[in-house]
């Protein structure tokens, strides 16, 4: 790769050994991927739950943070995914002291580090959203594909240990979805009906990721009705990067870089229609039970006009199976100060802060809690909580909260 | 990327992602729908079609490689850029991008040798 003056230096160590193995590290993925040079990034975002970090992550950045100071922090906002844990409700997710030990261990190397603890995998609605052609290097796959998409901004997927490095470097290799003509869409969905409930968006965001099948795919996708708003949106990309790894998707006539279909579609593209039978027929390949043994509404975390929402259909019922509502700690004091806390909570919901359920250690709290059959609005969660042991459901709001209700999630 | 390695596959028409599909305590595939459910990947080199999900294998395989329930290798047809960037922490040797369907040419149990250098796969028996 082509290095500048200032990252030669970087290499030759004389920005100390924590950015030189950073730039190390960023080589070498740059390298693989045939990336030129370097791009400066202004932001970088960092997934890193300890479940995903184990022991040996944590030690690890515990040897960067061990660097002397002045030589080990970061250079360009670096902001943080949600953690493994609501440290004041972790009773209630049967987490153990050895997890919330190695959480605190994480949090306090990532501090040494220069890094801000924001917890929040929605930081585009919470934080500060990308602006188009913005080169960032973020984590969490619904943080990109939306600040791509969305905000025509300018990411690739960035694991922790490579959002990391482009915090302690300032720059990220230029490959992937840095490139413009990587941008350009490779195939046409057009869309027969246009969802409104979130769980409607999710699953439609699951079949174009399913069809689009690879992180080099980007879809264009004509027929949606209307503007859709922030949630729904948030929903569907973080459903469709999570089933088919997909980083970026156009909606013709919506998103910033596709004002006209041709401004991303070439002649002759690959085209795709996708009905409603096909939503329906996702979402019904869940419900494989009637009963529910918790209901969760995370991934990602829920805004303050979801939180609102939830309040208004708890208001007057009384749960029999647990519910969980997860918020960013940007969010929480909002949901608090407006009363939709206490409403969820006078239902005998609990809203939490600051985590994701999967990336909580979902398998362990499935054991200790005894919970299996799990109904959610998330089609992202759904996808990923098979492989944790759960019977995960796909259903909307309204339905999930009448299941907390009742026991019984009801077909639809 | 990374070392040359020899070990026998484990193959399948289907996508990878650690958070997503594997059971990382028992080192064996645990998502139900994935072609591979129930086996154990722990050194094996793994013969895939895509990289699926989300971020977390970036510092899982890492976390795995420290426990020794990891994969000898991993190829792949296609790989994003969450499988390369994990491959490079958790030094798992990586190879990805061939002429043909990776996952049809290569027979399942076979003992083959990466190349992640030369990007060479050998069927050594």
């Amino acid at each position: 790769m082509k290095l500048n003056d200032e990252e030669k230096d970087i290499l030759a160590g004389k920005a100390g050994p924590v950015p030189r193995q950073a730039l190390q590290h960023q080589i070498k993925v740059g390298e693989f991927f045939g990336a030129e040079d370097m791009v400066p990034v202004t932001q970088a975002h960092l997934m890193a739950d300890t479940e995903s970090l184990g022991e040996a992550g944590v030690r690890w950045l515990e040897g960067l943070a061990a660097t002397v100071d002045g030589q080990r922090r970061v250079r360009i906002p670096t902001i943080t995914d949600p953690r493994g844990t609501d440290f004041a409700n972790a009773d209630l997710l049967g987490q153990t002291s050895a997890m919330l030990d190695l959480e605190r261990r994480a949090i306090s190397a990532f501090e040494a580090l220069g890094v801000a603890m924001t917890n929040t995998c929605i930081n585009y609605q919470t934080i500060q959203a990308p602006t188009r052609n913005e080169h960032v290097a973020f984590g969490d796959t619904g943080v990109v594909i939306y600040s791509n998409s969305i905000c025509g901004a300018r990411s690739n997927f960035e694991g922790g240990p490579s959002a990391l490095a482009a915090g302690l470097t300032g720059r990220t290799p230029r490959y992937g979805f840095h490139l413009p003509e990587m941008r350009r869409a490779t195939l046409r969905i057009h869309v027969e009906f246009t969802p409104t409930s979130l769980n409607g968006w999710g699953a439609l965001g699951g079949v174009i990721g399913r069809i689009a099948g690879n992180y080099w795919a980007v879809p264009v996708i004509e027929g949606i009705e209307g503007a859709p708003r922030s949630d729904q949106l948030k929903h569907f990309g973080a459903s469709m990067a999570s089933f088919g790894s997909i980083a970026l998707f156009h909606l013709a006539g919506l998103t910033p870089e596709a004002g006209k279909l041709t401004d991303v579609a070439a002649p002759g593209l690959p085209s795709l229609r996708v009905t409603r039978a096909d939503v329906d027929e996702l979402q019904r390949s869940y419900h494989t039970d009637d009963q529910v043994d918790v209901v969760v509404f995370s991934a990602p975390q829920l805004s303050l006009f979801e939180l609102s929402d939830l309040a208004g259909l708890c208001d007057g019922r009384r749960f029999a199976v647990p519910l969980l509502a997860v918020t960013s700690p940007q969010v929480k004091p909002d949901a608090d100060r407006m009363g939709y806390t206490a409403r969820i909570e006078a239902a005998g919901g609990k809203v939490l802060s600051g985590m994701c359920f999967y990336q909580s250690y979902a398998r362990e709290i499935s054991e200790a809690m005894g919970w299996k059959r799990l109904a959610t609005n998330s089609a992202k969660l759904v996808n990923i909580l098979g492989g944790y042991g759960y019977r995960p459901m796909l259903a909307s709001m309204e339905s999930c909260v009448d299941a907390a209700v009742s026991g019984k999630l009801a077909r639809t | 990327m990374g070392r040359t390695v020899r070990g026998p596959t484990l193959v399948a028409k289907d996508g990878f992602s650690a958070r997503y599909d594997l059971d990382r305590n028992n080192g064996i595939f645990c998502r139900p729908s994935h072609k591979l459910a129930g086996q154990s990947y722990v050194g094996k080199i793994l013969v895939l079609d895509t990289a699926k999900g989300g971020v977390a294998t970036a510092w899982m395989l890492h976390e795995m490689q420290s426990r020794g329930i990891v994969p000898l290798a991993l190829v792949l047809n296609s790989v994003n850029p969450i499988l390369a960037q994990g491959a490079a922490l958790g030094d798992v040797p990586m190879l990805a991008g061939f002429d043909e369907d990776i996952t049809a040419a290569i027979p399942n149990g076979a003992e083959v040798e990466v190349n992640p250098e030369m990007g060479v796969l050998t069927v050594v028996d």
